[in-house]
């Protein structure tokens, strides 16, 4: 089975301050990393592969500084990688599209594996939007997936109730977090990965050039929380008592 | 193709259209729908799927809608393929300017399908949504509550998802009237087929509505041992409990219902006390607007403390027991 797990750069969304004098927040010099779901879309994709065989590509619409994190994802079991480069002011119906005519580019793809949102923006829109611009079944918010060849079988979880769908292959799923255990690649593994490919591929070849965003970002505003950080430690017959205090003061013990 | 269409994209007279998989969510849509479509001199679509589709018509009618569109009556259960083909021949047919859609789970795998079906934009989550000169804005928190973007649309139509209670729907009007349109809209045969739906277990909590919340993380070592935050939220005339993600989604210790979060509940209680929580910034985001908060934990640089009023640092099993009967002699 080829599957294609589209895998996001992201700034550690944990790291980030708002400059108090611009109010906006500091995305730059802030510690990056492959959004958290992708591995877990990564980890099921090689889950599949072990059963069924195949071959699995990462695929990133990103910056160059992506491979860096793109190798972590072919250390862990992934066979290559595609960049394609992510044009300026870009959202999500360019970054959606250029997905899916990479994966049309690259042929034959049975799966294709999202997560079931990025965090940074935490939109989810990315995996729903490559099944509908190929118009594939989507199995969204799977927790737990059974593959065989030629369908693919999920359990979905759908907030208020619980879905178990079908489809045949090609489709599209996203995955949630509870899903599995991404794996941390062994040594071996990580001086491998330095062997496996990753492709460059441009938005010209992709036929994309000059391709206008829906919806442009008017501003970002940062958002503070101010907290009074009072910790207290050492004597818990002290820092209970003073706790109660001042809740009771704060007139929250009504 | 949508970019070819005029600034003022919408053809005929109907400036909005809604949908949403549960009618309460649907409700609140219409509100927003009916102030934007006001604004314009012009009407709000709304469409109804399914089998009793016909006395929602009404209810939506008497909330705000000038038109509803009964359709689909052969859906057996809501899948993503059929109502975003739907919609996309609702959209094409009344060529709105905005589409608005329930953020439910539902409603955010839906959004995006049927906005690549149309080549069109959508913003996710949008809790606010207003007309600046041509232009339709809507604001979304993003980077886990450390940010707010303010984002518009470049093309028509544009569709924008809207979370539970960010709007306040209008008061029902027995007296309005509007027209119910059955639509007999054809269904491909998808290639996915639903063949289970569970009703997941919901113990009926509001955490959204609840001022006081008591919450609990993988700081517990086992289920029984939540007994003693239900002690503590008992004390508090609280009542209520929450949790992080792993409680409700991995170990399902208590149902989806208490889950806070970026992806579970945003909560915002005069009082949050937050017990064995890291803070990871995922958690943090469902809670950050509480009035005061309180973070039990027995690692000192755990980042929970960073978000606190008032933290305790130390092994819950120890701090609690004493807690409660601290708190018993003030009440
Ligand atoms: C896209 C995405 C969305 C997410 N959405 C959410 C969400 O909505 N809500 C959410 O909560 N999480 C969410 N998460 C997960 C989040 O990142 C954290 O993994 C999660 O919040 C951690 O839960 P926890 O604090 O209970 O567990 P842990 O991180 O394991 O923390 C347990 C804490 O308990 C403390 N502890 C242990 N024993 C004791 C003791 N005896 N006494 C006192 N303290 C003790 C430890 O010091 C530790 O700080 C999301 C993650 C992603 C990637
Ligand atoms: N730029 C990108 N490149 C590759 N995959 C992406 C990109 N953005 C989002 N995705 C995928 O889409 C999922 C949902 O992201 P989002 O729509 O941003 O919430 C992510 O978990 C990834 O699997």
């Amino acid at each position: 089975m080829n599957i294609v797990v589209c895998a996001k750069q992201v700034v550690d969304v944990g790291e980030i301050k708002v400059n108090p004098s611009t109010n906006k927040p500091v995305l730059e010099g802030i510690p990056k990393k492959i959004s958290d779901i992708d591995k877990n879309a990564v980890e099921e994709a090689i889950r599949i592969k072990e059963k069924l065989g195949g071959k699995i590509t990462v695929m990133t619409v990103g910056p160059p500084d992506a491979k860096d994190k793109m190798k972590e994802l072919l250390a862990m079991g992934a066979d290559e990688a595609v960049l394609i480069p992510r044009p300026q002011g870009a959202d999500y119906h360019i970054v959606s599209k250029l997905l899916s005519k990479g994966i049309k580019k690259l042929g034959d793809v049975d799966l294709v594996l999202c997560g079931e949102a990025s965090i940074d923006m935490f939109s989810g829109q990315v995996g729903p939007r490559i099944a509908g611009f190929l118009d594939w079944p989507q199995l969204t918010y799977s927790f737990k997936v059974e593959a065989e060849a030629g369908k693919v079988k999920a359990c979905r979880n759908m907030g208020d109730r619980m879905v178990v769908t079908e489809a045949s292959c090609p489709a599209v799923l996203t995955v949630t977090k509870e899903i599995n255990e991404p794996r941390l690649p062994s040594l071996m593994q990580i001086l491998g990965s330095a062997r496996k490919p990753i492709h460059d591929w441009t938005v010209s070849e992709l036929g994309m050039d000059g391709e206008t965003a829906r919806v442009l970002e008017r501003d970002l505003r940062g958002v503070k929380m101010e907290r009074k950080n009072i910790v207290f430690k050492d004597d818990l017959d002290e820092a209970v008592a003073q706790l109660a205090e001042r809740l009771a003061k704060e007139g929250l013990l009504g | 193709m949508p970019r070819d269409w005029p600034k003022r994209a919408f053809w005929g007279d109907i400036m909005v259209v809604v949908y949403s998989d549960l009618k309460r969510n649907g409700f609140e849509l219409l509100s927003k729908a009916r102030e934007l479509a006001d604004k314009r001199g012009n009407k709000v679509c709304a469409v109804v799927i399914g089998k009793d589709a016909g006395t929602q018509a009404q209810e939506y009618i008497q909330r705000g809608a000038d038109m509803v569109i009964v359709t689909g009556s052969s859906m057996e259960h809501f899948n993503a393929e059929d109502v975003s083909d739907i919609l996309e021949v609702v959209v094409k047919e009344e060529r709105p300017e905005i589409v608005l859609i329930a953020s439910t789970k539902d409603g955010k795998e839906l959004a995006p399908r049927l906005a690549s079906k149309l080549d069109a934009g959508c913003i996710s989550d949008a809790n606010k949504i207003y007309v600046d000169g041509d232009s339709i804005l809507a604001e979304r928190v993003v980077y886990s509550g450390n940010g707010i973007a303010v984002e518009q649309f470049g093309s028509f139509p544009g569709i924008i998802t809207v979370p539970g209670k960010a709007f306040d729907p209008l008061p029902i009007d027995p007296g309005r009237t509007g027209e119910v349109v059955n639509r007999d809209i054809v269904l491909k045969q998808q290639r996915s087929s639903i063949v289970d739906v569970q009703k997941m277990v919901s113990e009926g909590v509001n955490v959204e509505e609840a001022e006081k919340i008591v919450s609990c993380g993988r700081g517990f070592k086992k289920s029984d041992d939540l007994k003693l935050i239900e002690e503590l939220a008992r004390v508090m005339n609280g009542n209520t409990l929450g949790c992080s993600r792993p409680i409700a989604a991995d170990l399902k210790w208590l149902s989806e219902d208490h889950w806070v979060g970026l992806s579970g509940h945003k909560v915002k209680p005069k009082l949050y006390i937050a017990c064995g929580i890291s803070g990871q910034i995922q958690h943090v985001a469902g809670m950050r607007d509480s009035g005061i908060i309180v973070a039990i934990n027995k690692d000192a640089d755990a980042p929970i403390f960073n978000s606190a009023d008032y933290g305790i640092v130390g092994d819950l099993y120890q701090v609690i027991p004493k807690l409660i009967e601290a708190i018993r002699q003030k009440m």
